[in-house]
């Protein structure tokens, strides 16, 4: 929906995943790009989530390569050296290059900086919704506390660290509401609140790209309206970019800016949202028809 | 009134037929358990004998039994649950306000009290046999609570850690003469370095397979020190392990020992006290490092692990390094008591180090609830202080005969304790947990939300 389109910050070639003799990922390939929203759509099953668990290492590709960068648009051209050099990552003054494939899951959120949530949410009930928020901070507080030694010993730049770390922890708090509730267990908060904390702790690990699964699954129709909203700001304020898995159409079509549909693991459609919403075969795999248009939409498509 | 009657005779009813059922039951239970005994006549033949007041004796106990449960303890039961908690009354607060410092107040002053109570002779067991031996466990269980409590890992074989830093300062006090301050760092450190050895096979492992690779550790390193015999001495064990001294001073009856130039009267009781805050100190500092660390970012990781593995992936948190810390953690402090244990005995064998141990640790940790201090050493306290008064009970003598030994009694207590604080506090004596760090105010955070941890 914005005018003028970012560069391309994720590159995702010829991605195949298999578990034995399924093929949930079949030579999926797109980018995404810097600023953007894209969603990634398809009907159950359709291998979504594990295209999620691939980009942020849950996975290792059977085949394929996830490139994402940062910074300077002149990094892409580092990639084949990158990739022949079988190192995970190339950083360079003013631009760095990750290969995802090459990371394990925590190393993808701590040098790549991608940052994901969840489609059954996945919280600390135990501890407070400001606990949750400085556990996503943990890589820069446990630099401070000198990896745990200076924290023992009481060093004071580990006490300023740590005020810092609160005082970004509220304000993520504010902007998704819940500062009143910052030391109730996060078990006890509403669906829709934990959903969103899930989003705000995400975003403490203040990644370049936020990949998020469903995040309007059970949610009423005022709360994903607000979600949209949080989710613009988030992609106004922070500049960064965000990968969207959905089912709630108001959600997809009203903010993501680019479209990727998958079917049984293959990439059917890849476009703006308009450009989604008539595409026929789109509509035959996913959206529906109304009965009397199946035979227009069979013959359009060539079934 | 008058409705509550018939349901209130109704349930009486109920009450009789399910006491009739238990009775009816019982007798047939118990008919060739306890009413028929076979016992051998002059002429060596079997005879059959009955034994009916027994058997009724039995049966009506059973029958009433279950006769006052329904009448009585149910309906309780019922009440109980629909009661619903009210805030929480003032002279609680006051009280969990100053029960720390009023606990770490009666510890300091107990070898006093006990010295002014029955005199030098008879303090030596006070201190010893009930001070040194709990604070030990107790120490133990702040260790293991931050495997078990805050990593969520479970670990059986946690006793392992104990023996490494036991013959850690043996050996090395028998064969190089070093001091006791010198060999408790080196035994922690030690016994922290087999921790991260357990850890790696384990990583991957959760739950029930955890448990078992734990246990087996556990069993590897005793088995190891009984049939290495040429390091070890096996079963016999190491005798005559250096005791500590008083920065140097040792404590014995010569002209340079600890009495002497103090210009005290030669008492045994000196080297106990001395040893008892000696283990007073370890066990709490192993209480600071455990609170120090909750408030930083690798105990927080550690809780977050045990809440959501998965969740900890996801926000970069290297799980394998932050379970090697635990493991590690852990395992330095049971190498400190270890080697305390080892100095404070002079004699270390293999049986001391046996899976019962871990176990009694183990459950020290689940009773007083797993992750709260004050739990695990209230715990430690009727657990190990409980099966040490048995000892003391000489009056049930006279009650049961002279050859009744209460301490043969101290497994059965200690597992009818479990199981009555597993009914009554599924989750441990403190159960709820405190948050590590507060914006505005500070609540605690009910057991019903924290996670157990899943391995």
């Amino acid at each position: 929906m914005t005018e003028s389109r970012g560069d391309i910050m994720l590159r995702v070639e010829h991605l195949t995943m298999r578990f034995g003799g399924l093929v949930a990922v079949d030579d999926l390939s797109f980018t995404a790009r810097e600023g953007d929203i894209t969603a990634l759509i398809g009907p159950n099953g359709a291998g979504k989530t594990t295209v999620f668990n691939c980009i942020t290492g849950f996975y290792r590709p059977s085949e394929g390569r996830l490139a994402l960068r940062h910074g300077d648009i002149a990094a892409w051209n580092w990639l084949e050296e990158l990739t022949n050099s079988g190192k995970r990552s190339l950083v360079r003054a003013g631009h760095e290059l990750h290969l995802l494939e090459r990371m394990p899951d925590f190393l993808v959120t701590q040098h790549a900086r991608v940052a994901r949530t969840f489609q059954n949410i996945r919280l600390f009930p135990g501890m407070t919704v400001l606990e949750n928020l400085l556990v996503a901070q943990h890589n820069r507080l446990m630099l401070a506390s000198g990896y745990t030694l200076l924290g023992i010993l009481g060093f004071p730049s580990f006490a300023a660290a740590e005020r810092a770390a609160i005082e970004q922890a509220r304000d993520w708090l504010d902007r998704v509401g819940l500062t009143a509730r910052a030391d109730d267990a996060a078990g006890d908060l509403p669906y829709g609140a934990q959903r969103r904390l899930e989003i705000a702790r995400a975003m403490c690990t203040q990644p370049v790209l936020l990949c998020l699964d469903e995040p309007a699954a059970g949610l009423n129709p005022r709360e994903s309206a607000e979600l949209n909203e949080l989710l613009l700001k988030i992609r106004e304020q922070n500049k960064i970019s965000i990968l969207l898995i959905e089912h709630d159409m108001s959600v997809v079509m009203e903010i993501s800016d680019h479209i990727v549909v998958l079917d049984y693991g293959v990439k059917i459609a890849d476009g703006s949202p308009s450009s989604i919403r008539d595409n026929p075969k789109v509509i035959a795999a996913y959206l529906g028809v109304s009965d009397k248009d199946v035979a227009k939409v069979e013959a359009e498509v060539g079934l | 009134m008058a409705d509550d009657a018939p349901a209130s005779r109704v349930d009486t009813v109920r009450a009789l037929k399910d006491a009739a059922t238990i009775a009816l039951l019982a007798f047939g239970l118990f008919l060739p358990l306890v009413g028929f005994q076979t016992t051998t006549n002059v002429r060596n033949d079997l005879i059959l004998t009955t034994r009916w007041p027994l058997l009724f004796a039995v049966v009506a106990v059973a029958g009433f039994g279950r006769l006052a449960y329904s009448l009585v303890v149910e309906p309780w039961l019922g009440q109980r649950t629909f009661r619903t908690p009210g805030p929480t009354p003032a002279w609680r607060l006051q009280v969990s306000k100053w029960f720390v410092p009023f606990a770490i107040g009666f510890v300091v002053a107990y070898p006093a009290i006990v010295v002014a109570a029955s005199g030098f002779r008879g303090a030596v067991k006070w201190i010893d046999n009930f001070g040194i031996q709990i604070l030990i466990y107790v120490m133990l269980g702040w260790g293991l609570n931050i495997v078990v409590g805050l990593a969520g890992l479970l670990d059986l074989g946690y006793v392992a850690f104990y023996a490494v830093g036991a013959y850690s300062y043996a050996l090395l006090a028998k064969t190089f003469g070093f001091s006791f301050w010198i060999l408790l760092p080196l035994a922690g450190t030690l016994a922290s370095f087999w921790g991260i050895l357990l850890g790696f096979p384990v990583l991957r492992l959760r739950g029930d397979y955890l448990a078992i690779v734990t246990l087996a550790f556990g069993e590897i390193i005793r088995i190891v020190l009984i049939n290495w015999v040429d390091l070890t001495n096996g079963y016999a064990g190491i005798t005559g392990i250096p005791r500590p001294t008083f920065f140097g001073i040792p404590f014995n009856a010569d002209d340079d020992g600890f009495a002497a130039v103090f210009g005290l009267e030669f008492s045994p009781i000196y080297r106990t006290i001395f040893l008892y805050y000696l283990i007073l100190a370890l066990a709490l500092l192993t209480a600071f490092v455990t609170i120090r660390l909750r408030r930083l970012p690798v105990g927080r990781a550690w809780e977050a692990l045990r809440e959501d593995e998965i969740a900890c992936r996801s926000l970069g948190i290297n799980t394998t390094n932050t379970k090697l810390t635990a493991f590690a953690m852990g395992a330095m402090f049971a190498g400190f008591a270890g080697s305390f244990f080892a100095a404070r005995q002079g004699f270390i064998s293999p049986d001391s180090f046996t899976f019962l141990e871990s176990a009694t640790i183990l459950s020290i940790v689940v009773l007083g609830g797993m992750g709260s201090q004050i739990g695990v050493a209230i715990a430690a306290i009727v657990m190990i202080g409980g099966t040490e008064i048995m000892r003391e009970l000489d009056f049930l003598k006279l009650i049961f005969g002279a050859t009744f030994d209460p301490t043969q009694y101290r497994m059965l207590l200690f597992g009818l304790a479990m199981v009555l604080i597993m009914i009554w506090r599924p989750r441990g004596l403190i159960a709820t947990r405190d948050p590590s760090v507060v914006l505005k105010e500070r609540k605690v955070i009910g057991a019903d939300l924290v996670k157990e941890g899943h391995g």
